[in-house]
């Protein structure tokens, strides 16, 4: 490819100044610019001198201390130091070792590894082949979930090309390294995502987290050392090659170095993809990167980590993100989702939302997060019901409390955040609804009482539309809704041209 | 061995180092509630009620899996471990029915115990329950899914020890089930109904079919003869239900216990043991001197036949066409017995104790039914079921008197006593093929190579300069192994001994629940239960199923010779492919 019309490329992708400005892209690097289905595009973009690199001038072990010096961690969740994981995966003595690339992207909302893989699978295939050559092993599998078809059709090509070139198979670049890799599909599963159940699913097993100790690096993908990373995380190996440790631990703050990407949704202006240096401050990333909050709405809350993250507020916007401060912070990085929520919006359903998510991808394993969450499930929506009893908030904080600290894998042991979060930041939210019956934010359906004001005309729209007849008025008088009948379907409000339907939510005393 | 000190609620201890801290606690005498968790499974961590304390850790521990480690401090009593258990226990009960007082294991259900140690005092998270769904299409299983914890025991049962995996875990989250393949009914899957998913489940989900209830009826049943048939292994077992120790032989008690029931013949299926003996041994005889295949496969274990029609279609021609000693005996009652009576065989009702459930599938076998149609055998119990029946009817079990088994079908060998344990079939068969071969005594009666507990024994004796190369399986898991091997090189034995059950018949399905605070399948429980076995069998005058003078006096009255007409017609059998769903039918076998 010519260099111009490279960096014509670049210019249309990278024209809105105030989104990229502050944004540093390592794994993103080639996306939006190269031909991902064209090998010679990665090619020229730099891509495979790190392997080339590696294959010629290193050992395993200055590989790996390479990737620990750069100070990365796991950029699936748990923030994982990666040299020490890969150390410990090279260490083992065995005849048969896997690397795993982790791309069963779950969480709603989240598309950083489909964008990775889709706008760069050669990454993944060189970042792969590298940590197979620090670890010693032969064969690698990249689990990808079946919703991303196109995801699937570049890195199977990707694949193939590399093999062609001889990036992949065997005797790699006249080395006496080999290795090739493979794609398994997964089937929609949100806790496959989960290191250990993910290699269940490989293995043609039921989707279920194994109890650890061992450990993957131990025993992992067919009871052999297992050397497991998060899409994002290969990403960003063949730059640290390149650019070296040095550079890559400039970048960043404290023991996180590097990048993360976030997928910026919810409310604000602009949503997609970001990826920034860690250190940058949560009121940065929204106001600075993604532009705030849209229609002169006011911010509520930011909630990160997808959907067993926390709820941040307002006082934690000047959190910096890194794995430690979001941790205190009482959330946590994740895979990198964050929803940005605004005035309108009732903490309390979010919560709900989130769990209503993880209850129904829990794996049945365990009992804390098969039974507990649905039961927490159920006093949440008792309370946005309006049927709330005094005690549920405590016995949310107690079952969510024990559900953390008790439950067999990650979806367990972060599924309560999101309630546990909300309730720490909105109490009064939740007593409100609870103590009150009403949902200040006009959201939780059975808390809202629909009324007609005196801008109605009498034009029987609301009435017509209604579906149970809960509405009565003459042709040209004020209407009125029968409160008892009402079935709070919003349909009159929606119908009626002239503002005269207030919708509000009215403490119980007051009603 | 190395060791490593650790830190328990503490205290210092020095521990074995490559354990778990359930083993751990466990060696200082501290037994963390456990539910999910049994020694011979692998382990899983799902239940989450081991969980202890460890410092420097985030989060809770589940102290079946994790290992220890120098100077671990841990921590198995705090108030948040208890309140975290009660919580997780909780959580369990309110999904699960409170009807203990209507369910067949009450007193008997581990469950039931753990929330009593535990002690749960209140409740307060109680929801909405998962759905009701009974499967009790199988004449031997019943899955009640309401009753299901998911502790996965029985999943993992199914697949490590029996290798048939029958079972599975089925959808997500709370709508969680564990159910037969394609999420049909046992009776259409190819679970083998040997019931070891009964013995280990902690409660009353997976259970044998009762009927006791149509056992009560019948004995009430003026019109009608009662005869019961008492397997070797139930009265070796019993006792177990009784609070009496494992291992003591309540044969004399259970004959009595069956009379004051209201039975009105009690005859021992080790009569009919004897019988298969004296069959099979001719049979393997023939065998040997080319009518036949070999090597020949015993066919005793009900839940092995199901397996082999199902797994292995290709040895139907290895297996003995014997019918079980429990088939042999009901024939032999609706027959000759009805005969010296008087009676025609609709007037007999047979109802046979045995330490299986798959037992209850084969009497409803219709190739073993009488010529009338009927079956020989009309209702089979557990060991289980009748200890219930012997309480519910009031009798005082542990202090009868005791009486002997009734004549002619009540008088057995001690070879047919061993017939309970793994490896009793193939000792008995040599004792008597021998003998019958070489027509001398054969001089050391005990064969040792194929006692034991490990899961495939190898031995072989000289028959007439003959080397007979014989092995025992039990377990199908490890059944699937040896045939395995010998179907790659089928001269490699000459007799193979099968039993479904680990252990054989002691370790049945339809065995003793274990007592409070043990092991359901506890290997120590199923070894004390074998000891009394041999005992029995050295304690007999008579250990050779040919000298048993009541066989010698059917064949001389009834049956002719063995491998005769009349045994062709009562006492053998065949057997057909069984196509299960999952087990696909090629083209050709159409």
């Amino acid at each position: 490819m010519e260099k111009q019309k490279f960096t014509d490329r670049f210019s249309t992708v990278f024209a809105d100044q105030n989104f990229f400005k502050k944004q540093k892209r390592i794994a993103l690097k080639n996306c939006g610019l190269i031909d991902p289905e064209n090998i010679d595009d990665y090619i020229f973009a730099n891509g495979y001198t790190a392997l080339a690199t590696v294959l010629s001038e290193m050992t395993p072990e200055d590989v790996i201390k390479s990737v620990k010096d750069s100070g990365l961690r796991g950029r699936g969740g748990a923030g994982f130091p990666t040299g020490i994981k890969w150390e410990s995966t090279a260490k083992q003595v065995n005849d048969e070792k896997f690397v795993v690339c982790n791309a069963d992207e779950g969480d709603p909302g989240a598309f950083m590894d489909r964008s990775v893989i889709e706008g760069d699978p050669h990454a993944i295939v060189e970042g792969m082949a590298i940590g197979a050559y620090a670890i010693g092993a032969k064969k690698g599998v990249v689990y990808l979930r079946a919703e991303y078809p196109l995801a699937i059709k570049r890195l199977q090509k990707a694949i193939e090309d590399a093999r062609k070139a001889n990036f992949l198979g065997k005797n790699i670049l006249g080395s006496s390294f080999s290795f090739d890799m493979e794609i398994r599909l997964g089937a929609g599963a949100f806790v496959c995502g989960e290191e250990t159940a993910l290699m269940n699913s490989i293995e043609g097993k039921r989707g279920m987290p194994r109890t650890r100790p061992p450990f993957p690096s131990v025993s992992g993908l067919f009871d052999k050392p297992t050397l497991l990373n998060n899409v994002e995380t290969w990403a960003n190996i063949s730059s640290i090659i390149v650019n070296g440790a040095e550079w890559f631990s400039s970048i960043g703050v404290g023991k996180s170095k590097g990048t993360k990407v976030f997928a910026l949704a919810g409310k604000i202006t602009n949503t997609g993809l970001a990826e920034i240096p860690m250190g940058m401050t949560l009121r940065e990333i929204i106001y600075d990167v993604g532009g705030g909050i849209p229609n002169g709405k006011k911010f509520k809350a930011v909630q990160t980590g997808g959907p067993s993250g926390g709820c941040l507020t307002e006082s934690m916007l000047d959190t910096t993100i890194d794995y430690e401060s979001l941790t205190k912070a009482g959330s946590i990085m994740g895979s990198g989702g964050m929803i940005v929520i605004d005035e309108d919006a009732c903490m309390v359903n979010i919560a709900k939302f989130f769990l209503e998510f993880t209850q129904s991808e829990s794996c049945g394993k365990c009992v804390p997060c098969r039974e507990g969450i649905k039961r927490m499930l159920e006093i949440l929506t008792r309370i946005t019901d309006g049927e709330g009893q005094t005690g549920d908030i405590e016995k949310l904080e107690e079952l969510g409390n024990m559900i953390k600290k008790a439950s067999l894998c990650g979806l367990g042991q972060s599924a309560p955040n999101p309630v546990l979060s909300t309730i720490k930041n909105f109490r009064e939210e939740y007593e409100d609804h609870v103590n009150n019956k009403r949902c200040k934010c006009v959201v939780c359906e059975k808390l809202i009482t629909y009324t007609i004001n005196d801008k109605c005309i009498g034009c029987s729209a609301c009435r017509r539309s209604c579906p149970v007849g809960a509405i009565a008025g003459l042709p040209k008088e004020k209407h009125t809704i029968h409160e008892d009948l009402c079935i709070k379907c919003g349909k009159c409000f929606r119908s009626c041209k002239f503002h005269a339907i207030d919708k509000t939510s009215i403490a119980k005393e007051q009603k | 061995m190395s060791t490593i000190k650790v830190f328990i609620n503490d205290k210092e201890y020095t521990v074995e180092s490559d354990i778990t801290i359930m083993q751990a606690c466990d060696a200082i005498g501290i037994k963390i509630p456990r539910l999910c968790y049994h020694p011979k499974l692998a382990i899983s961590s799902g239940c989450r009620i081991c969980i202890v304390e460890v410092e420097g850790m985030r989060n809770f521990v589940a102290s079946c899996s994790y290992p220890v480690n120098e100077g671990m401090k841990i921590h198995t009593n705090t108030d948040e471990i208890r309140k975290a258990r009660k919580d997780i226990l909780e959580l369990i009960l309110d999904n699960h029915p409170k009807d203990c007082n209507a369910c067949v294991r009450d007193e008997v259900c581990e469950l039931q115990q753990l929330a009593s140690t535990i002690g749960l005092r209140e409740r307060k998270f109680e929801g909405v329950k998962r759905e009701k769904y009974v499967d009790d299409s199988s004449p031997s299983i019943v899955n009640n899914h309401e009753k299901c914890i998911l502790c996965g025991r029985c999943v993992k049962v199914c697949a490590q020890i029996q290798n048939i995996s029958a079972i599975d875990y089925a959808n997500r989250g709370f709508n969680t089930v564990i159910v037969p393949a394609f999420n049909d009914k046992i009776a259409n899957s190819i679970c083998t109904l040997c019931g070891q998913c009964v013995n280990v489940c902690p409660t009353a989900a997976l259970t044998e079919k009762n009927y006791t209830q149509d056992v009560f009826k019948i004995l009430n049943d003026k019109t009608k003869i009662k005869v019961a048939q008492v397997a070797p292994s139930v009265r070796v077992a019993i006792g177990e239900a009784f609070g009496i120790p494992a291992g003591s032989n309540m044969e004399r008690e259970i004959a009595h216990a069956l009379k004051l029931l209201g039975f009105d013949y009690v005859f021992d299926s080790q009569f009919s043991a004897d019988l298969t003996i004296m069959e099979e041994a001719n049979e393997f005889l023939e065998r040997l001197n080319g009518k036949g295949k070999l090597p020949m496969i015993t066919s005793c274990s009900s839940g092995w036949m199901k397996a082999m029609e199902q797994f292995h279609p290709d040895l139907i021609d290895n297996v003995s066409t014997c019918k079980s000693p429990m088939s042999m005996m009901s024939s032999v009652v609706k027959s000759y017995f009805a005969d010296k009576i008087g009676k025609k065989s609709t007037d007999i009702i047979n109802v046979a104790i045995m330490c299986c459930v798959a037992k209850k599938y084969e009497a409803q076998r219709p190739e073993l039914a009488m010529e009338d149609g009927a079956h020989a055998t009309d209702y089979v119990i557990t060991t289980r079921e009748l200890a219930w029946m012997i309480k519910s009817a009031g009798i005082d079990f542990k202090n009868l008197k005791g009486q002997d088994f009734d004549a002619p079908l009540g008088l057995s060998t001690g070879a047919a006593t061993i017939f309970g344990v793994t490896g009793g079939v193939m000792e008995a068969a040599i004792r008597t093929a021998y003998e019958l071969a070489t027509n001398k005594p054969l001089e050391n009666i005990d064969i040792t190579s194929v006692r034991g507990n490990e899961g495939i024994k190898e031995g072989s004796i000289e028959i007439n300069g003959q080397e007979i190369r014989v092995a025992v399986a039990s377990g199908l898991g490890n059944a699937h192994k040896l045939l395995e091997a010998a179907k790659k090189d089928p001269n490699k034995y000459h007799f193979i001994e099968i039993m479904a059950c680990p252990g054989g018949c002691i370790g049945g399905g339809g065995q003793p629940y274990a007592g409070i605070r043990d092991l359901p399948f506890d290997p120590k429980l199923v070894n004390e239960r074998a000891k009394a076995l041999y005992k029995a069998d050295e304690l007999n005058k008579i250990r050779r199923s040919h000298e048993n003078p009541a066989i010698i006096k059917l064949y001389e009255d009834f049956l002719g010779k063995p491998l005769g007409e009349k045994s062709h017609k009562y006492l053998h059998t065949h057997y057909k492919q069984k196509f299960p769903k999952g087990i696909i039918r090629k083209s050709k076998e159409k």
